[in-house]
């Protein structure tokens, strides 16, 4: 019932879909109010009724109907609740109806709110992001349908996989889903301005605040993605350049310089047709993120079903809208006029350079990422991995940092580095500082390098305060300020953790003392335990710190049964200058157990910057939220005035 | 450079700048896959055509069945990874991983010794049913084949 419930909603939303897009495509034409009265109501509708199909399966995920062939496949009904609803998104189907949900509810919230830009281009806008969902909304019912049914229903499910049975499930993927598909909004208004031809500083300051809001979330889907990976996975690591992380790395840089491009447009119209170009490949890199991930190309925990002609449609898609997309760039980008002129030494010049570097860093990505794929199809086995992405990137993101210490002292259009120069001397004296401080320490280059940098940030980024009042500086300088901080601290977690990491393996009898960094553990007892739909052993250590004070860590070696697989469950302490990190192994000869320990200085920096990066968005989204909000109500007044005069 | 650039070529120097960076970054990234692409090969290959002592590669191929041995300090394991041609010794200090073990297959992220042991930093095995290191879905493939073969 409810799974029939479901799938209605869903046919009714993709016919609506194709509503909008025909009822806007040919109002843009020739104007008919009528048509395009429908658009707006398609959109609100379109969204409430995926948001109504997506409700459907999550409701037969938590009652477990294993009538419905998903849930039979991917979930029991011995899963805790919390692992009944995440497990929704925690397969292909559910994840793509989680993807075409808020899509529709994106495109309901431009078509309920937005009244800025002419009408026209809104028609268009709307239009754009009718005929992209259309094709996920066929990818679905077509290719993967999320309530298809098992006759007769299976007695038990099959389970979700146990590396998902995680409290990050619940919160990584749709996080990291608000983010790649909200900038579905940035490609659609992209492509409205090209077929409208009205590219301005007004398109600029419309799209902001959701490419902002977009970035907000990918920002918070990579961080928590990457502290889940650590500490769940058990390797240590917090970055592997695993094509998958790639997949949503690539979304996030094209997504960072479209928010540095717009600023420019909508503050000093220029880089018109940069911008508009940055808003079709950020959501580009969303999709070719999806299809790397969903096609069963790569293998992964992310690859939850291979099947190669949900890749063929992907692709198909793919072709269709970053190639008709790129067309309609080629067509009109000479007929987008060039915007106003700045000097090099310019806030402008500053931003070009990030918009290039990030640029250059997507590229780079992008071919580590997909050269694999191509040499295999030729027939040869490569992989690619940290040796080539790390110094590869940091080429270009280093330096591309050292601009971003400088570039918000200088002024819009034409500026001195002589002028600013007194401010520049402290974080040239921290940068020194750090060098000086790995190079004694006898670090190696990369993190050398990246110390140094994140030291001179750390001050640099908050040099745009000073000379100011602070109770006057603005919510966006007060955000752009924290973001560039959180940088700043992010790269100080990364470049400590990668120079000074201490790690240990040993095979410890219980009673067993080893050190690793700081500190003296102790292997105490190791038990048995039982948890809703899993057993482990469970060992428990005592750490001490510089012979301080103690504390009980504990780390489990899980065996679950549905479906069987065992994982490695981290324990972790947390002090103010880093992390201990403990997994059991396997028991050995002479009652002995495999302990791996880590002492990680500073590496919860890396999410704590991840997190202000992501704060500082959040408060450049507000002020900007607030000052359009308070610039409409004037405009009301304004108007309501001029009518009681003019009667 | 002081002073707005002459107007009508500020737009073309931008998209210069802008290839060249472009240019640039595929250039160099096409350099660096050539030299540290760390490469996928079987046992066979090793025997035949060894990559230089250090350089990073990827040794696949199955655990034969016997050669597991664990070192006296408990986290040192040694054992043999073979095709059906040739026999490669392996060392790796670590955890192995929780489907790993003899008569399954293996991936491992290392580099050849002097001597022609591969010594493992990181081994990859099947971490449950659905998630198989890409390199290896081919070969367990080709093992089945053989299987096949062999008990008919």
């Amino acid at each position: 019932m409810i799974a029939n419930f479901g799938l209605a909603a869903l046919w009714f939303a993709a016919a609506l879909a194709i509503l909008q897009m025909v009822a806007a495509g040919l109002s843009i034409r020739r104007d008919n109010p009528v048509l395009a009265g429908l658009v707006r109501p398609a959109a609100i509708v379109q969204g409430l009724l995926a948001a109504a199909a997506f409700g459907a399966l999550i409701a037969l995920f938590w009652r477990t109907d294993l009538s419905v062939k998903l849930v039979a496949m991917n979930s029991h009904s011995a899963k805790p609740l919390l692992y009944k609803i995440a497990g929704t998104w925690g397969n292909h189907e559910g994840s793509m109806l989680l993807w075409v949900t808020i899509m529709g509810l994106a495109g309901a919230f431009v078509a309920l709110v937005e009244r800025r830009l002419t009408e026209r281009a809104m028609l268009a806008t709307l239009g754009a992001q009718a005929f992209v969902s259309i094709g996920f909304y066929a990818f679905l019912l077509v290719a993967s349908n999320p309530f298809e049914r098992l006759n007769p229903a299976p007695p038990e499910g099959l389970g979700l996989n146990p590396l998902l049975q995680d409290p990050g499930l619940a919160f990584h993927p749709p996080t990291l889903y608000f983010g790649y598909v909200g900038l579905s909004i940035a490609f659609s208004f992209a492509v409205g301005a090209l077929i409208t031809r009205e590219v301005s500083p007004l398109f600029a300051r419309t799209m902001r605040p959701w490419v902002l809001g977009a970035w907000i979330f990918l920002t918070l889907g990579i961080t928590a993605g990457s502290y889940w990976a650590y500490y769940e996975l058990g390797w240590g690591g917090w970055w592997f350049w695993d094509p998958v992380e790639n997949a949503s790395l690539m979304p996030w840089l094209a997504a960072t310089a479209l928010l540095h491009s717009v600023s420019v447009l909508a503050s000093r119209n220029a880089l018109r047709a940069w911008t508009v170009m940055l808003g079709v490949v950020a959501f580009s890199m969303s999709m070719i993120g999806t299809f790397l991930v969903r096609s069963g190309i790569l293998t992964s925990v992310h690859a939850f079903a291979v099947d190669p002609t949900r890749g063929t449609f992907i692709l198909v898609l793919l072709a269709i809208y970053i190639g008709g997309a790129l067309l309609l760039f080629a067509l009109r980008a000479a007929t987008v006029t060039e915007g106003q002129r700045f000097t090099v030494t310019s806030r402008e010049g500053a931003l070009v350079c990030n918009n290039v570097m990030l640029t250059a860093t997507l590229g780079i990505v992008l071919i580590g990422t997909l050269y694999p794929l191509l040499a295999e199809a030729m027939g040869n086995k490569v992989s690619v991995g940290p040796p080539y992405f790390n110094p590869m990137s940091a080429m270009f993101v280093l330096p591309m940092l050292v601009v971003m210490g400088v570039g918000p002292l200088l002024r819009w259009r034409r500026d001195k580095l002589v002028r600013i120069g007194r401010r520049l001397i402290a974080p040239a004296f921290f940068s020194a500082g750090g060098m000086i401080f790995m190079l004694v320490k006898g670090a190696s280059a990369l993190p050398a390098l990246g110390m140094m940098v994140a030291a001179g940030l750390l001050v640099a980024s908050l040099m745009p305060l000073s000379g100011r009042r602070l109770r006057m500086v603005t919510l966006p300088l007060w955000g752009m300020v924290l973001a560039h901080f959180g940088v700043a601290v992010a790269l100080f977690g990364m470049a400590a953790d990668s120079a000074f990491t201490k790690e240990r393996l040993i095979a410890a009898r219980i009673g067993q003392t080893t050190d690793v960094g700081p500190w003296k553990v102790e292997l105490q007892t190791i038990m048995p335990v039982a948890g809703p739909n899993w057993t482990a052993l469970e060992g428990a250590l005592a750490a001490t710190y510089q012979g301080d004070h103690t504390v009980i860590l504990r780390t489990q070696s899980r065996s679950f049964w549905a479906p069987f697989q065992q994982t490695n469950e981290s324990a972790l302490h947390t002090r103010w200058n880093g992390q201990l990190y403990v997994v059991l192994g396997d028991q050995v000869e002479g009652g002995r157990w495999q302990l791996r320990l880590w002492w990680k200085p500073f590496v919860t920096l890396i999410w704590l910057g991840g997190v202000l990066i992501a704060l500082g968005g959040l408060l450049a989204l507000t002020g900007r939220v607030a000052s359009d909000l308070r610039r409409l109500v004037a405009v009301n007044m304004i108007a309501y005035r001029r009518k009681r005069q003019g009667r | 450079m002081s002073g707005p650039i002459k107007a009508k070529h500020q737009r073309l120097i931008l998209v210069l700048i802008a290839l060249a960076a472009m240019t640039g970054a595929g250039l160099l990234a096409a350099w660096a896959l050539r030299n540290q692409a760390s490469y996928f090969y079987l046992p066979t290959q090793i025997a035949n055509d060894p990559p230089e002592v250090g350089r990073a590669v990827r040794l696949g191929g199955m655990v034969e069945a016997g050669s597991l041995k664990k070192g006296a300090d408990g986290v040192t394991l040694s054992f043999i990874v073979g095709d059906d041609k040739s026999r490669v010794p392996v060392q790796f200090k670590g955890i192995a991983p929780d489907l790993f073990k003899e008569g399954s297959g293996v991936v491992a992220e290392g580099r050849i010794l002097p001597d022609g042991t591969f010594l493992a930093d990181n081994l990859l095995a099947k971490h449950d049913e659905k998630y198989v290191p890409r390199e290896m879905k081919d070969m367990t493939e080709a093992q089945a084949r053989r299987k096949v073969k062999e008990t008919r």
